[in-house]
């Protein structure tokens, strides 16, 4: 198990007027995963959740609690890049919104999945670019998402949580 | 890899460690033996499920679902109609029901108190479900629930909002999504949203909706509103389920039971079942594999496989065209370890076979040695990261035991509900 470097960034309260102006902004572009800082606050706006961050070495992990009581976590690299998201918690995210540009790919991904044989398990989708896990039942739920291509070098897939 | 040193105290103050058996279970038990009669008796059969005689493209055969038949009336009538191939679930709470597939009846709509009809998004692991809050007296076997609020499963009653597509892309709204007429979630919670955040005080994107003029918007609703768990509104036998099936290895059909209350009848004791609490936060338990302590576990009926860790940590080949089952040239045997939050603990051992050559039988539906990954396996594993897998138990895990699932809030045998027994 990979532990944190604790570089305890405290809490980061954001002027209200100052964040529906930068949702304002990003919104139309929503992107989280592959989308920059500005995206992650549109997701904070989307979540009325409150944000808190943590730093590791080559990257900072923006942490959202979502008022339907599940964490939202965003992975931004150096170069201010968000090359992951995870999550936790009773209910769904909004995938659409977290998923960014990746969400149709994802959705694409999903209904190519074969039905012959229905499996009612994990969600497991492993394309070129982009790879999502999803486990867990109804009241506890926990997933993933990343892009491989955008991870930072020496940070590995079991960073994410 | 981490072991965890934990030391857990008993709710009975006795302290236990876990190279220490608390608990005795062991596994695989000797036979089972199935309850046959009683009032609180229904039988389950594990099939290919009613989407088998859907048309073409559309048919396929259900695996490892464990069907029943419930019977819903409109409350306080005799007008009923009886479904059959309900999916036993017990990973949800809650009866929901295709709207295709209540044919002869019509059920009256929940609204608000402000006269605006309820609807629900649920977000399963792979699917959503959507569509009216209805109410029905609901019977199964000599169990009869009056006025119990039930999900009406229909993309068309009223549009689909955008935030409840946003959470799986994929609604289960029909026969060939769902391969069900409907699911019987007769799990751990009493309601199927409860006091959780965003149930009852506010809103969440995803859960309950008042229908406007066809527009759909979030909002709380009441406990006593919710799509409740048919079991708690039984006068009698309303502290959980057992679902009892025969060990089997793969076969065509399997015929067992679904015995509702524990301890509260002479057919339902808890025998030598050993119990297991769950958190009763997130309903579930710890199973430790290899060293490491998976805490997020759980044991689902509504699971149809074993799914557990990656391929590079089980050694197990990805299939190439069962996509997301496990395809081992010959089966292979594996031990973890259950561990409840009231400190019992007791092995099971399991093994899984080649999905693939398991479903060349195409006239199987039952297969006891199926099972497959709960993460991507990736280039830079082992270990996958603790907090976002688990072990699944699935329908397998139910082949040849008899599984005991109390509800939160009730009062059963063996300890503090909510637990699992077997």
């Amino acid at each position: 198990m990979v532990e944190w470097r604790k570089v305890s960034i405290p809490l980061k309260r954001l002027a209200v007027g100052g964040v529906l102006a930068l949702a304002m902004a990003a919104l139309p572009a929503s992107a989280s995963l592959g989308g920059d800082a500005a995206s992650i606050q549109a997701d904070q706006i989307h979540m009325q959740g409150t944000r808190t961050m943590r730093a590791a070495e080559s990257y900072t992990v923006h942490e959202i609690q979502g008022e339907n009581g599940t964490t939202v976590r965003e992975y931004i690299s150096a170069d201010g890049k968000v090359f992951a998201v995870g999550w936790n918690g009773p209910w769904f995210p909004d995938l659409k919104q977290i998923l960014g540009t990746y969400f149709d790919q994802y959705s694409r991904a999903r209904q190519a999945q074969p039905t012959t044989r229905i499996r009612r398990g994990p969600v497991l989708v492993n394309e070129p670019g982009l790879v999502v896990q999803i486990g867990g039942h109804v009241r506890a739920f926990a997933g993933r998402a990343y892009d491989p291509g955008l991870l930072p070098a020496g940070v590995g897939a079991e960073s994410i949580q | 890899m981490t072991i965890f040193n934990k030391v857990l105290i008993a709710a009975t103050g006795v302290v236990c460690a876990f190279s220490v058996a608390c608990g005795s279970g062991s596994s695989p038990a000797k036979a089972n033996t199935i309850v046959q009669t009683g009032q609180n008796v229904a039988p389950i059969v594990v099939n290919s499920g009613p989407a088998a005689s859907l048309s073409g493209s559309q048919a396929f055969s259900y695996v490892n679902g464990a069907f029943a038949s419930v019977t819903v009336c409109v409350p306080g009538t005799s007008t009923c109609q009886t479904i059959d191939g309900v999916l036993v679930d017990t990973g949800s709470s809650g009866l929901r029901i295709l709207s295709s597939a209540l044919t002869t009846i019509s059920l009256p709509q929940q609204n608000t108190a402000g006269g605006n009809p309820v609807a629900e998004c649920l977000t399963f692991l792979s699917s959503y479900t959507w569509g009216p809050v209805q109410t029905a007296d609901v019977q199964i076997a000599g169990e009869k629930a009056s006025a119990v609020p039930i999900q009406v499963l229909s993309d068309t009653a009223f549009p689909v909002p955008a935030a409840c597509q946003s959470t799986a892309s994929q609604s289960a709204d029909t026969l060939a999504s769902l391969g069900a007429n409907g699911i019987l979630g007769v799990g751990p919670f009493a309601q199927d949203c409860g006091n959780s955040p965003g149930c009852v005080t506010t809103g969440s994107a995803g859960l309950y909706y008042q229908c406007v003029s066809g527009n759909c918007t979030a909002m709380g609703e009441p406990l006593a509103q919710q799509v409740v768990n048919p079991v708690v509104l039984f006068p009698t036998d309303n502290n959980g389920v057992i679902i009892e099936l025969p060990a089997v290895a793969s076969a065509a059909t399997v015929s067992g039971s679904l015995v509702f209350g524990i301890g509260t009848q002479s057919n339902n004791g808890l025998g030598s079942a050993t119990v297991y609490g769950m958190d009763n936060q997130t309903f579930s338990f710890t199973t430790s594999y290899n060293g490491t302590s998976y805490p997020g576990s759980f044991i689902d009926s509504g699971s149809n496989g074993y799914f557990f860790l990656d391929s590079s940590a089980t050694g197990l080949p990805d299939c190439t065209n069962a996509t997301g089952f496990y395809c081992p040239t010959s089966p292979k045997n594996f031990s973890a370890t259950n561990e409840g939050v009231n400190g019992t603990s007791g092995t099971v051992t399991f093994a899984i076979a080649n999905a693939e050559t398991l479903f060349a039988t195409t006239n199987d539906s039952a297969f006891s040695q199926l099972g497959g990954p709960s993460v991507v396996s990736t280039s830079t594993s082992p270990p996958p990261p603790a907090s976002s897998l688990d072990f699944d138990w699935g329908l397998p895990f139910f082949y040849g035991r008899n599984v005991y699932v109390s509800i939160e809030g009730t009062t059963a045998p063996g300890g503090t509900t909510p637990y699992w027994a077997y």
